[in-house]
């Protein structure tokens, strides 16, 4: 796994596109830092959510959300304890493990990605066959895992998706997080953590129960839950600019003012979401579906594509109904209920939403 | 975290702006002014050391100085904060104003100080008698926006200024740590007990000056800076007036104030007496009594007499009690009681592992509290830095326990108490006002009681009573069943007055001060907590009975809250029909229902959308039931009369009777459904016959054909008498069926025919002798009918028509001349 820092890469790591910040912070960084910290717990959780330094570098916020988020996140891995990023599909788990590994190790490509065929080998170490058969076991023939190297280097090692993984492979971060030591049976030998090695490790709450961590090992954890966008704005603002740029990657014809869309999408997404209305008034039922912000974007980048390409150009309520149904309705009997109780209760009284419940009506509820 | 007596005394090096360094503990002249954040344990603390250093001849402390009377009390053993002064206006207990009192209150701190020393304690704001007087105009609790924010609590305003958002915390950080190196021991104080209170006092100044140049004039007659305002100029002019009083007697350095640290600038200003007194003349004034209640936690959080509420008052008290490490005993105590609600299996819905809190993760708590106050900062965490500890370590990550820990130790459930030789408390006062007013006396003996709801007086004694059930004081029981029991507009109720109930009494004096307020605070209450549809639907009645207007739309919120939320249909058909009686009843009470009426067309909505669905693929007890939901649920809507609702109800009922492909609708209920729309008017007889067409052809099975007949016909057969086309339909479908399926039917069948009067069922069976072939029909008819004559005769007809317009108004000529057999059922009705 050898970093590729072509220009050309499609997708640049975190401490590539963002080495400027970095440095910068690091500059201005003068608060005590961790043993291998690039920078200080401070300075970390100021490259994540945003700033202005004193010498005038502006840091873009890399994480939209409550600031106690960020600051749990880090003072974790300040501990020495393992971070569990947990939220539902959409939250941004991901893209937050990417930056605090960057920030703290400057490095964030010490990565196991999670699946149901990860195998132990991915956590701890795997073997140069032909050097194993031609030489015998020795540290030579041994092909080191990610974490292991971040043990050996002090550095942030992640883990995404961590619940997807098999239990038996979950069970063998338990050693390396008590007793930050790796075995290695077959030399006789062990890879012993140095300091700075830590571990953030992502997982989905919608996958809970396919999985499940074993006690041992969730006590290692700290667990912190990314929520869902608090406020209405917030997410109207999140949706609006991914609309924005995933319609300009894919080409789409831009479709003036689609805000009032956006807003009502949002406000469906909210509100089936919470179980409540926005004014807090009416309770809802919630349904099945997660109604993250990533499905938010979708729909109404759905709805963009079908006013650019087959409507007048401008995102009207036609465009969106649909989608809503389809990311409401997942479930197809309870969730239709909850979906025409939902029309019949909250939208129809609702002022100004006249297109919006008619469209709803005719996309079928 | 400081804790009071250790003591390595750390030199104050430049922590607030102001503050004094000199370590020489010497008291300012003058009067000790003592500034506190109401609630405060840091100021409880600095309070304490102040007084210990001064030793006050006396202390004054704000309070109505009705209080002086009660304040021995204080002392009891049996008294336990958190307690409340209660004063309220004589005759009416109604007008009410509360002075809460925690453990670790600056002003019971200082008054328990003062009690132990034989120190005299005097209260010295305005009295009771004239805040409750001043009471009607305007309130103090009005002033609103970000300047009556900062009277209410300016603490809270100085901390949000410098950027943190607990007024505690920055009072630790600035007032008590200063000068303490974050990884100092803990233990350490300020020298100089009187130094917070001087840099308060300058503090307070410079808020005051910012506070009034921001609202354009000084304080005092102007009535643009509202009533708050005007009443503070006023209160102070008298705080300043009993000071002066006091200075006089004791000396001005022996005396001690106590007071909300807004206060302390103007109590420090010159103001002549003259100008003071002028403040204070023309006052209105009503008798008032004070007495101590109990009070909770829960109910500090709210604003009172002493301004803004607290958030966090058991954090607080923790803060206060806590001997030292009070992080590390927080964190300790917050697992036992996550260990005690795993164990006792409370919350089965939070991750096993919860219940597992191990002491490796107390210390990981901790840790990652020190870690978090570090980055963010501050000399030691606070609450906001522990909470967030508990949530990523011992609650792991999810915010259900965690709402349990702040349920329990954030807010804390203490409940305190009041010695028994307390003076009565007003809602006691106010029962014994009813009871003289009403002539209503409590006996011992058990007697009944008829009310006649029409008359005033009883229906004020019947609210009464239902509002005493309401607080659980049980002293009459309504007698059902009796005679009496048929109309609305009479009650019965068995009264007994036990000793027991007195007690009860007195306990239900936390949920307020008068009668009606306390059960309308019960009610709401049990809204809040009421676990089923059910019982919300039972607490909406017995709030309408008890004429609880005001806690009404509490129990209905939480009503819709609960029909949203359920998703049983026939939970909601259920609740549906107690409902509308309420409705009913209340328009019979004369209390206004539109609330209720608003809920009850809304639950009404939801079984129209949730019925279709749950009426597919049921089986036949299914059915069964969920027929009689469906009658509920249509009677309920017809009651309810909305006309929009009824439109869709039967839309709903339509689209059901027509439902006979997958997913089907059971025959039962599509017959049903038909024979209600039939019965409204909404089917003419041949769409009913369409209907009933398909449902008994050939391809049905048979027993579903079987309950479509059952649900159709189950409110008796008169219908095959006058209607020849849906007997023969009938007839066609029995006689065309095999053998095998007949045996089938026939128990079904035979339910339906039994229930039938004989009349019926024997002129049914003459009808079929006869052979009702008579597709065409009227002319067949006609001549078919037995016991009729041919068509109906109009003279012996309208014998009936003056009774019934006598009966039905205008509608009596429509009800005549859809014939005789419809007049009777109208007349039934």
């Amino acid at each position: 796994m050898t970093a590729t820092s072509a220009p050309a890469a499609l997708r640049p790591h975190a401490e590539e596109a963002f080495a400027e910040e970095l440095g910068a912070l690091a500059a201005a960084d003068d608060r005590p830092r961790p043993q291998r910290w690039r920078l200080s717990p401070w300075a970390v959780a100021t490259y994540l959510l945003g700033g202005t330094l004193p010498d005038g570098t502006v840091i873009s916020p890399k994480y939209v959300g409550p600031r106690r988020i960020v600051e749990v996140a880090v003072a974790t891995l300040a501990t020495d304890r393992a971070l569990l990023l947990l939220g539902v599909p959409g939250t941004a788990k991901t893209w937050v493990s990417e930056h605090l590994a960057a920030a703290v190790s400057g490095d964030s490509t010490l990565l196991v990605q999670g699946t149901a065929g990860t195998a132990e080998e991915a956590v701890r170490y795997g073997w140069n066959y032909a050097r194993l058969l031609a030489e015998g076991p020795s540290r030579e023939a041994l092909v080191p895992s990610p974490v292991m190297r971040a043990m050996s280097g002090g550095a942030v090692a992640r883990v995404e998706e961590l619940t997807r993984m098999p239990a038996d492979v979950q069970d063998t971060l338990i050693t390396i997080l008590s007793e930050k030591t790796l075995p290695i049976p077959e030399l006789g030998e062990e890879v012993q953590a140095v300091r700075g090695f830590n571990l953030i490790a992502t997982a989905n709450d919608r996958d809970r129960g396919v999985n499940e961590l074993s006690s041992a090992l969730r006590r290692r954890f700290n667990t912190v839950v990314l929520p869902l966008p608090g406020t209405p704005e917030e997410e109207v603002d999140i949706v609006a600019r991914r609309v924005e740029q995933i319609g300009r990657s894919l080409d789409l014809p831009a479709v003036p003012d689609g805000a009032d869309e956006i807003r009502r999408v949002v406000t469906v997404f909210r509100e089936l979401r919470d179980g409540v209305t926005l004014d807090g008034r009416t309770r809802v039922k919630s349904p099945s579906g997660t109604l993250s912000t990533a499905e938010a974007i979708s729909v109404v980048t759905g709805g963009l594509a079908l006013a650019a390409h087959f409507g007048d150009g401008v995102l009207r309520a036609d465009d969106v109904a649909a989608g809503v149904l389809g990311a409401v309705v997942r479930d197809p009997a309870a969730d239709r209920v909850v979906w025409r109780e939902y029309l019949e209760a909250v939208v129809r009284e609702r002022e100004g939403w006249k297109d919006f419940y008619r469209a709803c009506r005719e996309a079928g509820a | 975290m400081s804790v009071p007596g250790t003591g390595a005394a750390v030199a104050a090096a430049g922590g607030v702006a102001g503050a004094p360094g000199a370590a020489g503990a010497a008291p300012p002249p003058g009067p000790l002014l003592l500034g506190v954040r109401h609630h405060g344990p840091g100021s409880a603390r600095a309070v304490l050391a102040a007084l210990d250093a001064h030793r006050p001849a006396v202390l004054l402390v704000e309070g109505p100085p009705e209080a002086d009377a009660v304040v021995g009390l204080a002392a009891h053993k049996e008294m336990r904060p958190p307690v409340a002064l209660l004063a309220h206006a004589a005759d009416d207990p109604g007008r009410a104003a509360f002075w809460p009192l925690a453990g670790f209150s600056p002003e019971w701190v200082a008054v328990r100080w003062a009690l132990e020393h034989g120190v005299p304690v005097r209260f010295f704001d305005l009295p009771a008698a004239r805040t409750l007087a001043l009471g009607d105009e305007g309130g103090e609790e009005k002033e609103e926006g970000p300047a009556g924010e900062l009277r209410l609590d300016p603490l809270r305003v100085l901390a949000e200024t410098a950027g943190h958002d607990d007024p505690e915390r920055w009072w630790e950080d600035v007032v008590e740590h200063r000068g303490v190196p974050p990884a100092g021991p803990a233990g350490a104080r300020p020298a100089d007990p009187y130094a917070p209170f001087t840099a308060l006092a300058d503090a307070m100044t410079a808020l005051r000056e910012a506070h009034e140049g921001a609202s354009g004039t000084p304080a005092g007659a102007s009535s643009e800076g509202g009533a708050g305002r005007r009443r503070d100029a006023v209160r102070e002019a008298h705080m300043r007036l009993r000071l002066r009083e006091a200075c006089g007697r004791f000396g001005d350095d022996r005396v001690a104030v106590v007071c909300g640290a807004w206060h302390v600038p103007a109590l420090a200003a010159g103001a002549t007496a003259a100008a003071d007194r002028r403040l204070l003349k023309g006052l209105p004034k009503v008798r008032t009594e004070i007495t101590w209640v109990p009070w909770t936690n829960e109910r500090l959080a709210r604003r009172s007499g002493y301004g803004a509420g607290i958030t966090s008052p058991g954090w607080y008290g923790h803060l206060f009690d806590a001997p030292d490490r009070p992080v590390e005993r927080w964190m300790a105590e917050a697992a036992r009681l996550l260990r005690e609600e795993g164990r006792t299996g409370a919350s089965p819905s939070s991750p096993p592992s919860v219940s597992s809190v191990s002491p490796a993760h107390v210390i990981e708590a901790v840790r990652l509290a020190d870690a978090l106050a570090a980055l963010r900062g501050r000399p030691l965490p606070g609450l906001a830095e522990t909470l967030d500890a508990v949530r990523a370590v011992l609650c792991e990550g999810s915010d259900m326990p965690l709402a349990l820990v702040h349920d329990r130790l954030v807010v804390g459930d203490a409940l305190g108490t009041v010695p028994p030789d307390a003076p009565a408390v007003p809602l006691q006062r106010d029962l014994a006002r009813l009871q003289r007013s009403l002539r209503l006396r409590p006996e011992a003996r058990e007697r009944e009681l008829d009310l006649d709801l029409r008359e005033e007086n009883a229906a004020a004694r019947s609210r009464l009573l239902h509002r005493l059930r309401l607080l659980g004081v049980d002293w009459g029981e309504p007698v059902h069943g009796r005679a009496g029991g048929t109309g609305t507009f009479r009650e019965t109720w068995r009264l007994r007055w036990r000793p027991e109930l007195s007690v009860r009494i007195a306990e239900a004096g936390v949920w307020g001060t008068t009668v009606a307020a306390a059960a309308g605070a019960r009610a709401e209450a049990l809204a809040r907590d009421a676990a089923s549809l059910a019982e919300t639907t039972e607490l909406a009645e017995r709030c309408l009975l008890a004429g609880l207007g005001e806690a009404l739309p509490a129990v209905m919120r939480a009503l819709a809250d609960r029909a949203a939320l359920d998703t049983d249909v026939g939970h909601l058909a259920r609740a549906l029909p107690a409902l509308v009686r309420s409705v009913r009843y209340g328009d019979v009470r004369g209390t206004d229902a539109a609330a209720l009426r608003e809920v009850a067309e809304g639950i009404a909505e939801r079984v129209c959308v949730g019925l279709p669905p749950a009426c597919a693929g049921l089986g036949a007890a299914a059915a069964a039931e969920m027929r009689g939901h469906v009658d509920a649920a249509h009677r309920a809507v017809v009651l309810l009369a909305g006309e929009d609702l009824l439109t869709r109800w039967w839309s709903v009922l339509r689209s059901l009777a027509g439902r006979d492909r997958a997913p089907a609708v059971p025959g039962l209920l599509r017959g049903r459904c038909v024979r209600l729309l039939l019965d409204d008017g909404r089917l003419s007889g041949e769409e009913a016959a369409g209907l009933m067409g398909p449902a008994l052809s050939p391809g049905a099975p048979p027993t579903d054909a079987a309950g479509w007949i059952e649900g159709f016909l189950a409110d008796g057969g008169m219908l095959l008498v006058h209607d020849e086309r849906l007997l023969a339909l009938v007839d066609d479908w029995l006689t065309g069926m095999s053998g095998e399926a007949f045996t089938a039917v026939l128990p079904l069948l035979r339910r339906t025919f039994a229930a039938y009067e004989p009349g019926v069922r024997r002129t049914v069976g003459e009808l079929v002798r006869r052979g009702t072939r008579a597709p065409g029909g009227a002319a067949a008819a006609r001549e078919t009918v037995p016991g009729f004559g041919e068509g109906p005769d109009p003279e012996r007809a309208g014998a009936v028509l003056p009774t019934l317009r006598l009966l039905l108004g205008e509608r009596a000529e429509e009800g005549a001349a859809r014939g005789g057999a419809e007049g009777e059922e109208v007349t039934a009705r």
